[in-house]
């Protein structure tokens, strides 16, 4: 029904992100290491038809030789065996010796692990226990152990080796065992009559698998290493027999004459473990999907900006303390740009309060965390437009002048308290350390100011409170905390994100009474984020109303609560319960709101409205002001009148 | 604080006994028969009930690992045959060395670490960050013995910048620069993997913590980009960190076994690797409970620190 060609993004590369480019390095990276391993395992395999020489016989004449001697390209070991004939036998004798002890490890691993997770809880906790218990001990000391009370020998080392990787492995699986023990599929299976057995080898089995799998690439080269590691210390392969390890062992003796005895063995340990290792970091790399779609990339300190052409200069409204014109903000996730805010004009008078509404992936909460920077790069950038505090362009600001205003003019309150308070500090830490990063004193005056913020904020036992976690107080609380915080330094601005959504009713309420008696006091402006019109009708001066990242409708509060001129606006308001009205239909709002990144041509309301028409769908609906400063982005604005004559 | 450690110290008292009876029962497995082992293969039926009797390996398995507890509670581990002197002796001389070898490198390991992985996450994705990851996957892949045979090659025999070898020079040594001197190479050696480790672990945890919503009201609050680092996301990524450095402590102790032997490092990791060729079955079993309890210890300690760090872990 709509035309897609306007959407199309352009993409465009950018540094600080896992583009392709990062992948690709890592992909290459895994790519060498397939390589190298491949042409190790298939020489090793292909060491009885090679032509080498016999790696034990040995001759005393032709003892020592360096490397790159005829017929001997690694040279020879003090009994004049071939080197490179040795080392290709070798790393036979590693391979399977680690890969052997890594099947074992894995088998009874996986099967304890399968066992305590889908089993009763006794049982797995009698086994759990066995297995912290055997992890209560340095790994090398339990391996070298159990090969003092077997004897020394290649077959023990693995042994050994086997034996004190099975609890790795067991911990794993029975954590995945667990989980998936929970999942409907088995409660099904349960239902159709299978027997526990069987439950566990045709349901949970094929699930564990990829993970038992990944856990073994990442164990192998470990084991490579610790196998190798007890030939070298002389307790695993004996004479004549030899692995990496007891070649490297060896060659130990002579280091300081002929060092490349030990050499080549040691180099070819590393190379087998680093090729193993970059396939399995290869791996873990593509099967994580939160690394590839870039969301662990770090947020830097400040949104980016990459305004392309030179922002609007359009007149500025008279004494405005924050003015925002066409703000333009974007994420950009591998090729996509999801254009959040496409173009917000807003504007906020000294000592008012502006009520942002909308749905969630409105854009409001984007529109503004970009006015102080805040929102995450990696993958946000401010596109276009500009935020004036004063007259002063902000998005043009340098860094230390926005750490200047931040939480100084302009301070925030955020959704939930309990994830924005740092956990691990007090809130006199906290508080404390906020009016220290903007006002000259001493930490004892810091700490009184701290204590009047909260008896400001209306904490009863301010003082005890100053010593508390954030996890000791509650929700109310907290958020007294947090606004507390945003009033430390004589604040202009506080830009409110939905403060009140995650508190109980009760509180709310307590809370935004809070937040109106301390805006007058203090004439602080505030930008208050909600999706929720009873919030705005106990707060703010005047709406804005946001759909798709745009302003649909704005206006004094009580003229759009009264006469709603866009319908959607219309329909948010119906939204809201209203106290002894039970006979007032609640309604939801049919159909999601767009998707920023495949807007609909026209108005973008225009799927969801009942009173969308063709001419709706065309093009670019600008937002036109109305009388009394109201503005609405609509072709078809609702009479202004009352209810009746609107059809549900 | 006090009481929660007083409450963690009870509970390792059970694991320090789990470590006695996996001890015991190791030593249960070894095949033949001590007797026999002692008479040789000619002894007569009495002679055998009588060697048996005397160790005591006529009772009852559960009597016998009592009273092998008894012992080793009154600090007596038995005698070691090669040696020809106390157990606990000979480990408890050797243990002191180990301990610093070990220590230095705990140390050694957890500030590179922390400060590797600190600056791959802040510059993630950067050059810096690309270079120091493929470092850290060097040295998580090259083996311990072999990178200490690197290093005696290179600094010890091509430069004679350290000794190669022990832990005091046997002319005119002793005091603490000639320990500091002769400890740089194990101790680096020893802390190479755990370092890489901890690296890792410690970049992905400050790569999640910079993410937290407490972060961004860090930078809202306006402080400063370092503060907001080193401070806020610092303290939060240890407390992940550090009981992998407690684990990495089980790591280092065991992985002087390797290094003592490369760098003929007096401690009890050599000792054993001796003890098993000698088949000094008392001193590898006196050796391996010590070693094996000081790593409860760590990670006691490591518990302790990261209760201090998170006031939600003090109940």
């Amino acid at each position: 029904m709509t035309d897609h060609t306007e959407a199309s993004p352009t993409p465009k590369t950018r540094t600080n992100r896992p583009g392709a480019f990062a992948l690709l390095v890592n992909n290459r990276l895994a790519a060498g290491g397939l390589l190298v391993l491949g042409v190790l395992v298939i020489t090793a395999l292909a060491a009885p038809i090679l032509p080498l020489a016999d790696p034990n016989a040995t001759a005393p004449a032709d003892r020592l030789h360096l490397p790159f001697t005829p017929n001997h390209p690694f040279g020879t070991d003090m009994l004049g065996r071939d080197i490179l004939s040795r080392l290709i036998w070798g790393t036979r004798v590693s391979l399977a010796v680690g890969v052997s002890a890594t099947l074992i490890a894995a088998f009874f691993g996986s099967l304890i692990g399968l066992i305590a997770g889908f089993s009763s809880k006794r049982v797995d906790s009698v086994l759990m226990r066995g297995i912290d218990m055997v992890m209560a001990f340095p790994y090398i000391l339990l391996a070298l152990s159990i090969v003092a009370v077997l004897g020394p020998g290649l077959i023990n080392a693995l042994y050994a080796i086997a034996v004190v990787n099975i609890p790795f492995f067991a911990r794993n699986i029975r954590g995945i065992t667990l989980g998936l023990s929970r999942r409907e599929f088995v409660d099904a299976a349960r239902l159709s009559g299978k027997s526990r057995p069987h439950i566990l080898l045709s349901e949970i089995l094929p699930n564990v698998l990829p993970v038992i799998v990944i856990t073994m690439s990442t164990t192998i080269g470990w084991m490579i290493i610790e196998t190798a590691g007890l030939s070298f210390l002389g307790l695993g392969a004996q004479p004549p027999q030899a692995d990496l390890g007891s070649m490297l062992g060896e060659g130990r003796k002579i280091l300081f004459t002929y060092p490349h005895v030990s050499l080549v063995p040691g180099v070819m340990i590393f190379a087998l473990v680093m090729s193993i290792n970059l396939i399995g970091d290869g791996v873990r790399d593509i099967l994580d999907p939160r690394l590839r779609s870039g969301a662990l990339a770090r947020p830097v300190a400040r949104t980016a900006v990459a305004r392309s052409r030179k922002p609007d200069t359009r007149p500025l409204m008279e004494a405005t303390v924050l003015d925002v014109k066409n703000l333009r903000t974007e994420f950009r996730i591998g090729s996509t740009v999801l254009k959040a805010v496409g173009g917000v004009d807003l504007h906020l008078m000294p000592g008012e309060c502006l009520g942002l509404v909308g749905e969630s992936g409105s854009g409001k909460s984007v529109t503004a965390m970009s006015i102080m920077g805040l929102v995450p790069t990696p993958p946000g950038e401010i596109a276009g437009g500009s935020i004036f505090y004063r007259g002063e362009d902000l998005v043009a600001a340098k860094d230390s002048r926005i750490r200047v205003l931040r939480g100084g003019a302009v301070s925030h309150v955020f959704q939930d308290p309990l994830s924005t308070l740092h956990p691990l500090f007090t809130i006199a830490d906290q508080l404390i350390e906020t009016i220290l990063a903007h006002q000259p004193m001493s930490r004892t005056e810091a700490r009184d100011h701290a204590l009047d913020l909260l008896k400001q904020v209306r904490i009863s036992n301010p003082d005890e409170r100053l010593n508390a976690y954030p996890h000791e107080l509650s929700g109310g609380m907290r958020q007294r905390v947090c606004i507390a915080m945003a009033l430390a330094n004589d604040t202009e601005i506080i830009i409110a994100d939905e403060p009140t959504t995650a508190l109980d009713v009760t509180v709310q309420a307590q809370v935004l009474a809070l937040m109106d008696n301390l805006r007058r006091e203090k004439n602080a402006a505030i930008l208050f984020i909600t999706h929720d019109f009873g919030v705005v009708s106990a707060i703010c001066d005047r709406v804005a109303v946001m759909y798709a990242g745009r302003i649909v409708e704005t206006g004094r509060t009580e003229d759009i609560l009264n006469s709603p001129a866009h319908p959607y606006t219309r329909k948010l308001i119906d939204c809201v319960p209203v106290l002894g009205e039970p006979e007032r239909r609640l309604e939801a709002i049919e159909g999601l709101p767009p998707s920023v990144d495949d807007l609909p041509r026209g108005c973008a309301f225009a799927p969801r409205c009942p009173y969308a028409d063709a001419d709706c769908r065309h093009g670019d609906i600008a937002l036109t002001a109305t009388n009394g400063g109201r503005a609405v982005r609509c072709i078809h604005p609702l009479a202004q009148t009352t209810e009746e004559t609107v059809v549900g | 604080m006090a009481a929660y450690i007083f409450r963690r110290l009870l509970a390792a008292i059970p694991v320090l006994f789990g470590l006695t009876v996996i001890v015991f029962f190791i030593m249960k497995l070894i095949p033949g028969d001590p007797a026999t082992a002692i008479l040789g293969s000619y002894a007569t039926p009495e002679n055998v009930a009588r060697i048996n009797a005397e160790l005591g390996l006529d009772k009852p398995m559960l009597q016998q690992y009592v009273i092998w507890l008894g012992n080793i509670l009154h600090g007596d581990f038995g005698r070691s045959y090669s040696l020809n002197k106390p157990v606990l002796d000979e480990v408890l001389g050797r243990f002191s060395a180990t301990l610093i070898l070990a220590g230095t490198a705990l140390v050694l390991c957890s500030i590179l670490g922390l400060v590797v992985g600190i600056v791959s996450a802040v510059r993630q994705f950067g050059w810096a960050d690309r270079i120091l990851t493929f470092i850290v996957l060097i040295g998580i892949s090259t083996p311990s013995f072999f990178l200490g045979l690197l290093l005696i090659l290179f600094f010890a025999v091509k430069t004679r910048l350290f000794p190669a070898s022990g832990m005091y020079a046997i002319y005119g040594g002793g005091g603490i620069l000639d320990l500091i001197h002769h400890l740089t190479l194990p101790a680096i050696t020893l802390a190479i993997v755990a370092t890489g480790v901890i690296a890792r672990l410690t970049r992905t945890s400050m790569l999640e913590v910079l993410r937290q919503d407490y972060i961004r009201t860090a930078r809202a609050k306006g402080l400063s980009e370092r503060k907001v680092v080193m401070k806020h996301a610092f303290k939060a990524a240890l407390v992940s960190v550090v009981p992998v450095i407690g684990i990495q402590a089980g790591f280092v102790l065991g992985g002087a076994v390797y290094i003592e032997t490369v760098f003929q490092w007096p401690g009890i990791g050599s000792m054993l690797v001796t003890a098993i060729s000698t088949r000094d079955l008392l001193l590898v079993q006196g050796g391996v409970l010590v070693v094996a309890a000081s790593y409860v210890i760590f990670n006691l300690i490591a518990d302790a620190v990261q209760t201090m760090l998170d006031p939600r872990l003090r109940r």
